[in-house]
């Protein structure tokens, strides 16, 4: 059974077509790319948010792409159930369309940083980490704008539902401050909505499936997304 | 017709790391009395029509609905007439 992602295209998506890849090249399932202003999800049966600068991340980021025709599509797709996962841009799409709460500031260092990163995986009882087989994962991440925040009311409600699934941690999976690389919120690099449907993560699987590129961790993700159609 | 000025500031209680950077700025220059810089965003833009009530309500939803975030921002504006 092959399952059908559907990548969608903002003006500025610029890690659209390395999900396109990692899916449908590297994991050989289906994948179509959804320019945003169409409002047809192409029967997918999970939509990316790729990273990227989607309207050249002006305003705030995401927060003019959260308005794109396909969007509406989107929001309707993820209240029916329909499982959605927001990379990097993508998750601060899903921020500013209150698909997932909280927002994104800028790094604490102001600097764009671009590295490999260690997260421990702090809830494998998700569709997106059921498949990870190890306590941590080594993903890389590319932002100006990761240091996630949200209230405190908000943050507890983050912890009591076990919604954050990742943080930014060591090579042993110890999370600390100074393994924190842009003054994230409790080193929250992903977090589920309350459903378990949509999933926003900062650090890009989809630039680690490749067995080609030397790391493959990001495949777990994917990997899981599919098995939970089986299952 | 009317000018909107509006002003978008971080909440007080979020930390604003670009004021911060450009504040260290400030005393390497010898700035020594400046201190809690912080940086926000001044938006201007026309609302067409003659009724003031129908005008401040565009511009509040326009504030709240895309020129700013109320999970970290707050925004104030002006509304001037011309003509």
């Amino acid at each position: 059974m092959k399952i059908k992602f559907g990548v969608v295209v903002f003006p500025g998506s610029n890690c659209d077509h390395d999900a396109y890849y990692s899916v449908k090249k590297v994991l050989n399932h289906d994948a179509e790319f959804l320019w945003h202003k169409t409002t047809d999800l192409k029967n997918s049966d999970v939509i990316i948010l790729p990273g990227g600068f989607s309207y050249g991340d002006y305003l705030r980021t995401g927060s003019i792409a959260r308005f794109s025709p396909i969007m509406e599509q989107v929001i309707n797709f993820a209240e029916k159930g329909g499982k959605i996962i927001g990379i990097c841009n993508g998750f601060q799409v899903l921020l500013e369309a209150g698909l997932l709460p909280g927002v994104m500031l800028k790094n604490e260092s102001l600097k764009f940083i671009c590295k490999d990163i260690y997260l421990k995986v702090e809830n494998f009882n998700t569709i997106f980490t059921s498949n990870i087989p190890k306590n941590v994962v080594k993903i890389p991440i590319a932002h100006g704008d990761g240091n996630y925040y949200t209230d405190s009311e908000t943050l507890n409600s983050l912890i009591k539902y076990n919604q954050i699934v990742f943080r930014y941690c060591d090579t042993n999976g110890n999370v600390s401050a100074s393994d924190n690389p842009n003054g994230s919120l409790e080193n929250i690099a992903g977090i589920i909505n309350k459903s378990g449907n949509i999933l926003g993560m900062m650090p890009h699987p989809e630039r680690c499936c490749d067995p080609k590129l030397g790391k493959t961790d990001g495949m777990f993700i994917f990997n899981s997304i599919i098995k939970s159609f089986v299952n | 017709m009317f000018k909107a000025t509006v002003i978008i500031k971080r909440r007080p209680t979020i930390v604003d790391p670009q004021g911060k950077a450009v504040e260290q700025g400030a005393k390497l220059l010898g700035f020594n009395n400046v201190s809690q810089t912080r940086i926000g965003k001044y938006i201007e833009f026309f609302v067409n029509g003659n009724d003031v009530h129908s005008a401040k309500q565009e511009v509040e939803e326009y504030c709240h609905k895309l020129l700013a975030n109320p999970i970290m921002e707050d925004y104030e504006y002006t509304l001037d007439e011309v003509k």
